[in-house]
Formats: C-alpha cells, structure tokens, sequence
C-alpha cells in the first residue's frame, strides 16, 4: 500500500520539524515540512494530505505566549479548512509548541502555562496512556512510552480535568514525575473525536532503540519507542 | 481642522497562578538580606499606538492573553510598581509579536513596545525595591526602569547626516594622537597610530571617522590577532631568543602533523575535517568575555549565535553547540564585591539563561561543555560557545570573484554593538558597564534559525560567505574584498530605524546578519530563498577587482581606502615575554587526614559537583542525534566524559571533548596546556572516539600580554599545545585567543583571569554501538586503571578544597606515553571488552571511581591502589590515566592489549557501599548526596 501523504507544518521558529517528519517516514507516511503561509496560500496541500503535524519549536520566538502568533496564522489564514480536515477524520498531532498551537486554536482543550518550577528543562520522562483514551494515536499501547521533554511553557491547565478524563479526552499521563506541575499528570490530550492529539514531550525523538539513555544498560526497547504513536496515526490515516 | 492622532494603548497582563519570575525575585531577595519582601506581582506590559476601536482593542486582547493562563487590562495600573522599559533599539520581539498580531487581524498599529511591571506590597520602602531592581531586575545596559508607570522612548526620528566628517590627524604628535585614539575609543598602540597618521599624510587629506573605525576594528585584537601575529622575544632558560609568532607555530604544527583528514585549518571561520567520506565536519568555539561581564544573558546569547554563524559562514549545517562558563563563587559575601561588577550569581544565572535561550531555540542541542568557579573571574567571567557543523564534502568556496553582487542577508541594522571590537579588545574597569553599553546586544535566534534555512542548500549559489561578528560590515565585506575591491553602498542596508550616521551602519555589530558574494546571475535564486523563509536580503555593491574598499552613501564617499594598507598596514607587533620557571624536579606530597571527608568535600566543590542543573536547562535531546549525553546512567546524573553525536541512521558519529584546567597554568602553563590536551583526548577515547582521528580547538582567554610575565606564559602554553599535538598526532584546526581579561577596580588594582586554555577534542567515532559511558554495569565486573599515578598536586583540587601548601610541588607532567595507551584502549573498546569507562581528573582517583559509582548506583571494592602513597592513589591529578570496568573473563584479553598500562583495582559490588583499602565503606547514596548538590538551579532526575 502506497505511503500516507502527511504535512508538518513550520512557523518561523519550528524546530523539530525534521525530526517529526524523520518518525512519519519511519512510520510509513510520506512527509513534507510546509510553512504556515504556504498551507494557508495553497489550499491543494491541506487537501491532499491524511495527516498533519504541527511541529515542536519556538514559532515567533514564543513572544507574549507560546503558540499564539502560529496559532493566529492558522486560524486567520485556514479558518474552516483546518477544522473540515478534523472533522473528515484526518488524524492531527501537535507536539510541544504544536500542542500549545494547537489549544490556542481551540481543537484542543485547556492551555499551557509556565512549568511549576519556573524554567525551561529538558528531561527523559515516562509516560502512560490513560485508561480511558479516546485516542486514535494511543490505540493499543499498553507500554510506557519513554521520550524526553524540552519545554519551558509545558504546565497543562484545565478547569475540569475529571469530565476531560471522563470524556475519553484525556489522552497520556507522566508516570512517576510531573515534570512540569501539570493538572492531573497530563502530557496529553485529544479532541472529542480522537483523531487530535497535542503533548507536551517528544515522541518524535524516541524513534529508534539507540536513541534511549538507557540502551546500553539494556534499557528501553521497542516497546517504549515513541514511534509507536506516530504507527498508530499513520495506521488510522491508511484506512481513511 | 486636527489631523487624527494615533492613541497610546496599554495592556497589563498578569498571570492567574503565580508568575514563576515572581518567585525568582522572592528567592533572591532573600539572598540579598530582604525577607520582608515575600510577595511581588510580576505583569508584562504591552504598549501600541494605533488608531483602534474598543472592539478592535478586544480583538487584541484575545489573542495576547489566554484567560485559563492570565488577566488583561487595558486600565493604566496604580499602586506600588516598578516598570521597566528596553532602550530604544534593543530587540524586542515582544514588540514584533504585536505587530504581526495586528497585520493578521487587520489592525493598524504604528507602534509597540513590550516592559515588565513589578508591584510590591505598600509596605516595602523605596530603597529596598531600588535595591531589588538594580541587583536582580534591570540592566542599564539595554533597560530604564522608574517607579510608577513608564512609557517607552520610540527610537529617534532625527534626520541622519548623509556625509562622513573627517578627523584631522596629520602633523600630530604621539599625545595627540593618544587623545585622538581615547576620544573615539580605538584601541590602537603608538605605533599604529602613527602608520595610520603616515598614511593619510601620504595620501594628502584627513581620514573619515568611518576610515579610521574600520582601521581600529580591523586592527583590533580581537580581529587582527596581534599578540598571536607578533614578533616575541623571550627571555628564559636558554637565554634570549627571538621566536616565530604564536600562530604560525600551531600552524607549522598542524602542517607538519599533515593529517589526512583535515580539509582547512586557520583559514576562514572555522576549521574543516573529513572522518567519514562523504561528509565534512566544521568545528569552532568563541569566546564573548567583555559582553557577558556587563550584560550577561545578552553576552552569552549573541556568543552562541555568533560562534553558530562563523559555522554557516564556512557553508556548513550548523548541528551541536558546546559551552564552557568560568564564573566568580556564587556564594561571594556581596561586601567583597568590586565596585560596579555584577555579582558572580547574577552572572552565572544571565549566562546559562543567555546560551539556553539562543541554543533552544534556534534548535541545536546544547551539548559539551565545563563550569568553573574561582574568585578570579569575579570580575571577567570567561564564556567560550563552541559549534560544530556538517556538510555534503564539496570544494571549499573560493570567491568573491570580480563582479559578483555582495549580499547582506538577516536582520536590519541598528545603532547595537557598535566598537565590539575595540571594546573586547580594552582592560574593563569599574565603569566599563556604563560606556559599553552601545556594544552589548540581545540576540534574536529565530532570526537565526531562519538564516539557517535560507543559506542551507545555497551552497552553489554563492562563491563566498562570511558572518557579519565583531566589526559588523566593516569587518565581514573588509575581509571578504582583500585581494579584489568592493564597492558598497551604505543606502541599500536596511535599518531599523533612522538617523543612523554612516559609519555607525559601517560598524555597528547588529546580530543574525551573513554577508554572501553572488554572481549576478544566481542573485533572484539567494532572494528567492530568503523571501520564502521570510529573511531581508539587500544587494548592497559589488566586488570590483580595484583593490579599494570604496564605502559610499549614495554618491558621498564614506569610506576609500587602499585594502592592502587595510590588511597589511599594520606595523608587527614586538612584545618581550619573560618564560615561567616552574618546579618540574622536586615532587612534593600531602597529607589528608580524612580521606572519606576529603572525597565528600572534593564531590561538593562546585568544579565537580553535578551540572545536572545547568544541563537540563539546556536541550540536548533535539534532533535526535546525542548517542552519548552530558548525564548518563542510572539515575540520569552521572557525568559522561565525552558526548557522541550520530545522525539516526548513521553508524558512525562524533565524539566532543573538551580540556581545560587553568589551576595547573599558574603553577607551570606549559604543562597546563598539555594536561588540557591530554584530558580533550581522553573525554573522546573513552566514549569510543578513534584516537588517530581528532581535531583540536584552542581557546586562550589570558590577561594583558604587554606584561612579560603573562605573555611568558602565553607562549609556554603555546609550545605545550604543540607538543602535546606532535605526541598525540592531534592536529589544531581553529583556535581563538582572548586577551587583557584584566579588571582595574576602584582601588586601581589589576585582576588578571589566571591563564585560561579550553581545548576541545572532535573525534570520528566508527561504531556508535561501541560508545562506552562512566556507569558501572555488572557486580562482580572487574575494575582497573589505565596510566601511571604520580606525586603530582600543584593545581589540584585537592589543594582547592584543603588549601595549598607554601611549595605546591610539581603540577600534573606531561605523560608520552598517553598517546599509545589510547590507541590501545581504543582497540579494546572496538572489541567490546569494556563495559565501563570513565578519565581521571579533577579530584583524582578518588572521584573518578565514585562518580562511576554514583552514574551506575553499584558500589566498588578498592583492593589495591595503585601507589604506595594512599593520598597520592587517591588525590594526585596525574594525566593519561582512565578507570574501565571489565567482565572478569576479559581480563587476560585486555591485558594482552594494554600490556603493562592496566593495573587491576578491585570489582563493583552489589552492597551499595565505596570501600577503599584501610578506611570504612562509604554508602554510594552518600556520595550521589555530595555530588548532586542542589546549585539552585532545579532539581534532577532520570528516567523512572
């Protein structure tokens, strides 16, 4: 079966939009970095696509709020396409800035604030999906995912994260440490229907077994690679 | 009839929980004596002037502030407040948010500004929120702040003047001419000034003031290299003798070592090697003293981007970047404080903050690097930023040719940095803070990043590249147009704002900013690229082949200068060194009557004692290419000795290392430089790096050489680096000396670093599966050393916790033999017989072996030390030694390999304890306890 076409989309600033589309590949999609203006200008793109990512990084250097400027440049700029491309059961994935992107433009709940110990912090965690995921990009993974967080604006706020979880919105939990002060635990969380899903750390750079502090202590393994989500949204984007 | 006026509108903006800055200043203003400060409200302020409805104001406010996150008012705040305000000019990307908030949503904004607010409790006086303000908050260099509300200063709108005014130097005598050079700051000697004067009254009229700041920048130290280009005389054991400049000794030494992978070395931006075929590797470290000392965060952030732009400026993709910080004690009693210099800890946080901003977010990991602490950098903390790049291998640029166009790419140019140059070329004093100010910048990486993209991929378009550093246009075009001509035009460089006089535009140092040489032909491809990412490119001349640096603002000549007199004008400098006699013949031992005590004070000393803090601010996971990370094992603390970079689906990488020890330097420089050599070496062999395949970096960060004595060390640490080359058959590609790191206080002292040498070690890694890190693995695994131990202290640690004793002794000697015992460990590695590696260094043994304990959680059982002496097993700093772990049926295969260099140790235990022969067992959570000391910085942790 021929590869899944999918998009990352860069603001200027996005950062880890090589390394997210190096796990699409890996995962079976065919992955092309698009700028925001070029989404926006060419509306064959967002079309011809299954799959979109909203890449991790400091889109507008993060002035006056992680996300707000890129967010503004999809909502201005795609309005209804971007929520169409949503509702056609198109799986979408906003990762770190992509995640915060992805709040301000309202597909997904809650916001991002400042990390409860006030700084910037790159570390490995573990994380969990939640029992109740509605999650078409957590589908079936019963492991712990282990991959690293590098945010300064990774806090998740919610005022009501027990209906979230009840709603299935919950998508993946930190196990063991919080990094950050998030409500709940939460690293993730997913639109109503599942198919979005925005977190806070970075799959994208636990995709291949050496990449794991712990390998050569014979730690981590392919159970724990990150690139099982991106498996499970090219997965879900292949049988639409 | 009154023409509409645009409105003054602000927005505080505060947060719903408690603002993380807000803590900071609580915590800090109990370290500056004021408990009673123990709330304080923390808001941005955000300033537009615009014509705009209450709806359109609304449209704002939702997009600026995020109501589960903040609050919003448009209301001019009252109370007790401080606010502060950037400068006019200073970067403020705050500001740019606005504006293109405003494009989107259709609003017409003609101005914004971003400040900070700062509300106290009524209660607190005047005199302490002055005290918190001045001490944790603002910085003149680029801020204003006042009590109240402020409003923000646009840049000024006075008309520039459009011609260059002359400086009248002909027929001056050499007072005259000093008064000339101190009015505008040059920087030059006597006899620079007068080659300067003689050239103008040979040419028969006045230089510009644009001429002669394009004299002083091009021959400052900072850009002309003087000292390392000059005639020395040194005056030592073998008598006087006249030497060959420091530079074309490390070249002569990298020619003769005639590597067969080094591609360029000592020329253009950074040096350039092969490992792999296929692909080259450009590597370069900077040093940003003067600039961090005043404005920190700023300092060490442009630090960063410019040592990633001297990568980009050699056609290359930049992809780590590595730091080593040297700052004064962060617990410095604030009475011991030099007057005007800024307190070590409000150094070391601006810095850290400053490379973790531009490093995380342009988007390369921040990776190898030191941080040390002696009272002597109180007053010159020393920051070196290190990059590394990679490229397809292609020939090496080789233009500008006649005729192609000369394109400046980045960000538009303001009245920052001007004579960065000159400044970081002076001796500081106590007011240096003051009249640097116009030479420190803040960075903007996004900028950066952008170039990145724009100039990635370009390779075949432009025939040279330069990066636009200290000196600015000056510096970058001057460069590029030696041997051919250019004529520029100062009109076409796009500003930030006017009334800029033309030679300020010449010069000023404004950041992001490449300079490429492009043939007419391929000019709409560069602007093509640079429209898509969204990056200013400006056709500003052209390279003509006349010879001349032709500067012009519109049709008035700014600039008309010889390059040649530009380039080789300048009269060689002749310094008198006088040699260091260090004690290299009468060893002298310590006692140490705890050595548990002293294990546990040596792991606490801020040198050794975990980064981890400072590391995790810092992301070094992005891109996915950091094999071996600054933390390993366990419990994710553990200090790796070398990092190890590989591209995902690469089998091979590189390793980094770094070497530095400047407590050895004041005790014998030459042995220091060596040692430091030695220990780059090490870090790279012992994660898996090949021996016969690395290049060398030299940084020196020394006082001023017009004194002797420090230039006698200077070239001592000149003639170890070169000796320890030819023995490890390790070529210097790049170096970069930074010199007069001398502070006169307010009581005319002068505080000189003491002699600073980073050297950093980039090695080909040919199996990433090989890599080894410090973490025992196995109880039951045997440990051995590797080296020879010897009566060796001067500059020891040991002497840095316990004070050193009148006759220190002989420092850490120069070991020959290094170089094979890696060659043969390497081989070792490669046949997978080592399971766990860590070098011996600062602390000695002792630590070597604990933190090998603390990276795997296991203990060790220390049956026999390997000298007679136990302070000596323990403590000395002898050079060439590492500590592996190996299975016990390895042991006659590993000795078959290393002969004699491998002594047997004892074995890693599973009862969790250190026990060294004759004293009790130390529990390893003890040790982690010691060593992972909080720093103040954060908490630590690995994966669960």
């Amino acid at each position: 079966m021929s590869r899944v076409p999918a998009l990352v989309v860069a603001g200027p600033g996005t950062n880890r939009d090589a390394d997210v589309s190096l796990a699409l590949d890996l995962a079976g999609a065919d992955a092309k970095i698009v700028l925001a203006r070029e989404l926006v200008d060419r509306p064959r793109l967002l079309e011809n696509a299954r799959l979109l990512v909203v890449a991790g990084g400091f889109s507008y250097a993060d002035s006056l709020g992680a996300g707000r400027m890129l967010a503004l440049d999809l909502t201005v700029g795609l309005g209804d396409r971007l929520r169409g491309f949503v509702d056609a059961g198109r799986p979408v994935i906003g990762i770190c800035n992509g995640f915060q992107v992805l709040t301000r433009t309202r597909l997904l709940p809650g916001a991002l604030g400042h990390n409860a110990q006030g700084a910037f912090d790159c570390r490995w965690v573990v994380l969990e999906r939640a029992a109740r995921s509605n999650s078409v990009w957590t589908k079936g993974i019963d492991d712990t995912i282990h991959c690293p967080i590098a945010h300064g604006e990774g806090r998740y706020v919610h005022p009501d994260p027990k209906s979230l979880d009840a709603a299935g919105q919950v998508a993946l939990r930190y196990r063991s440490t919080n990094p950050n002060g998030s409500v709940s635990d939460i690293a993730g969380v997913s639109d109503p229907s599942g198919v979005v899903l925005g977190l806070m750390p970075h799959p994208e750079n636990h995709v291949l077994a050496r990449q794991h502090p712990h390998h050569r202590r014979g730690g981590g393994g392919p159970m724990h690679l990150g690139l099982r989500l991106f498996e499970n949204g090219v997965a879900h984007a292949k049988q639409l | 009839m009154v023409a509409p006026v645009s409105e003054r509108h602000r927005l505080t903006i505060r947060s719903v929980d408690t603002d993380p800055r807000a803590r900071q200043l609580v915590a800090g203003a109990e370290v500056l004596g004021l408990p009673e400060v123990d709330r304080v409200q923390v808001a941005d302020v955000v300033h537009l002037d615009g014509d705009l409805s209450s709806d359109e104001l609304q449209l704002l406010h939702r997009v600026l502030v995020d109501p589960l996150l903040q609050t919003g008012s448009w209301d001019a705040p009252a109370g007790r407040a401080v606010e502060i305000a950037l400068l006019p000019g200073v970067t403020d990307p705050g500001a740019d948010a606005v504006h293109h908030a405003a494009d989107q949503l259709d609003l017409t904004v003609d101005f914004a500004a971003t400040g900070l607010r700062i509300e106290f409790d009524d209660a607190i006086g005047d005199a302490d929120i002055d005290t918190i303000v001045t001490r944790l908050v603002a910085n003149p260099i680029i801020e204003r702040w006042a009590h109240g509300v402020i409003e923000p200063q646009p840049p000024g709108t006075d008309a520039a003047p459009t011609a260059a005014s002359t400086v009248a130097i002909r027929g001056l005598d050499d007072d005259a001419l000093a008064a000339v050079d101190a009015e505008r700051s040059l920087s030059l000697d006597p006899e620079e000034l007068r080659a300067v004067r003689d050239h103008f009254e040979a040419s028969g009229r006045e230089p510009t003031d644009a001429e002669l700041e394009t004299l002083a920048q091009t021959w400052s130290e900072h850009c002309a290299h003087k000292t390392f280009r000059a005639v020395i005389t040194a005056d030592g054991d073998d008598g006087t003798m006249e030497r060959i400049p420091l530079l074309t000794q490390l070249r002569h030494c990298t020619d003769e070592i005639d590597a067969p992978f080094v591609r360029s070395a000592f020329v253009g931006n950074a040096g350039v090697v092969e490992f792999a075929k296929g692909t080259t590797i450009a590597i370069k470290a900077e040093t940003h003293n003067h600039p961090s000392a005043v404005e920190p965060f700023g300092g060490a952030n442009t630090g960063v981007g410019g040592v990633i732009r001297d990568v980009l400026g050699i056609a290359h993709r930049p992809i780590a970047v590595t730091d080593v910080l040297c700052f004064g004690p962060a617990d410095l009693p604030m009475t011991e404080l030099p007057e005007g210099a800024l307190h070590p800890r409000r150094i070391r946080d601006g810095v850290v903050d400053g490379v973790a901003d531009y490093g995380n977010k342009i988007g390369l990991p921040t990776v190898a690097g030191a941080i040390l602490y002696d009272r002597a950098y109180t007053t010159n903390p020393l920051v070196f930023a290190g990059c590394v790049g990679t490229a397809p291998s292609r020939a090496l640029h080789d233009g500008p040719n006649v005729g192609d166009r000369v394109l400046v790419l980045g960000g538009a140019t303001g009245r920052d940095g001007i004579r960065g140059a000159t400044f970081s070329s002076a001796t500081m004093n106590a007011t240096t803070g003051e009249v640097a100010g116009a030479s420190v910048q803040i960075g903007d990486p996004i900028v950066e990043k952008l170039l990145i993209d724009a100039l990635v991929g370009a390779e075949d378009l432009y025939s040279a590249i330069t990066d636009c550093g200290a000196g600015g246009l000056s510096s970058a075009i001057g460069e590029m147009a030696e041997g051919v001509g250019a004529d520029v035009d100062l009109a076409a460089v796009p500003r930030k704002y006017p009334g800029l006089e033309p030679w300020e535009v010449w010069l000023s140092e404004a950041q992001e900013r490449m300079v490429i040489a492009v043939a007419p032909r391929n000019v709409s491809a560069i602007q093509q690229r640079c429209d898509r990412v969204g990056v200013d490119c400006a056709d500003v001349g052209v390279f003509t082949g006349d010879g001349r640096l032709l500067v012009r603002l519109g049709d008035e000549r700014i600039v008309d200068l010889d390059l040649e007199f530009l380039h080789d004008g300048r009269p060689q400098r002749h310094l008198p060194a006088e040699m260091p006699q260090p004690n290299r013949s009468e060893p002298i031992g310590r006692t140490v009557d705890d050595p548990i005590a002293t294990l546990h004070a040596l792991l606490r000393h801020p040198n050794i004692a975990s980064k981890a803090a400072t590391i995790h601010r810092y992301d070094h996971e992005i891109r996915g290419t950091t094999v071996v990370r600054p933390l390993v094992g366990a419990a994710g603390d553990g200090p790796a000795d070398g990092v190890v970079l590989a591209e995902p689906l690469d089998q091979h990488g590189i390793a980094i290392g770094i070497g530095v020890n400047p407590w050895y330097g004041l005790h014998d420089p030459e042995a220091m430089a060596f040692a430091a050599v030695d220990e780059a070496m090490r870090n790279v062999v012992a994660v898996g790096g090949d021996p016969d395949a690395v290049a060398l970096l030299d940084n020196f960060s020394w006082g001023d050489p017009r004194r002797p004595s420090t230039l006698g060390e200077l070239v001592a640490a000149v003639d170890g680096c070169c000796a320890a080359a030819f023995t490890f058959n390790a070529p210097f590609v790049s170096g970069k000396d930074s010199l007069n790191n001398e502070y006169v206080g307010g009581d005319g002292e002068r505080h000189a670093v003491p002699p600073t040498l980073v050297i950093t070690a980039v090695a080909h890694v040919p199996d990433i599966d090989r890599c080894v890190t410090p973490d025992l693995v196995e109880p039951g695994n045997v440990l051995m050393v590797v080296g020879q131990t010897s009566v060796e202290f001067a500059g020891s640690h040991l002497d840095l916790v316990h004070g050193a004793p009148d006759d220190p002794g002989v420092a850490p000697a120069p070991d020959p033999d290094a170089a094979g015992r890696y060659r043969r460990l390497h081989e070792a590695i490669q046949a997978g017989l080592i399971v766990s590696c860590h070098d011996v260094s600062e602390g000695g043994l002792a630590v070597a072996i604990a933190e090998m304990c603390i990276a795997g959680r296991l203990g060790a059982t220390i049956e026999s030390l390997p000298h007679a002496d136990q302070a000596v097993a323990l403590f000395a700093e002898s050079c060439g030694r590492l500590v592996v772990e190996v299975e016990e049926r390895s042991v006659p295969a590993l000795q078959r390999i290393l002969s004699d260099a491998a002594t047997r140790l004892g074995v890693v235990n599973d009862h969790g304890t250190l026990e060294l022969p004759d004293l009790d067992p130390v529990p390893i959570g003890d040790l982690a306890d010691s060593f992972d000391r909080r720093d103040g910085l954060g908490a630590i942790g690995g994966v669960a």
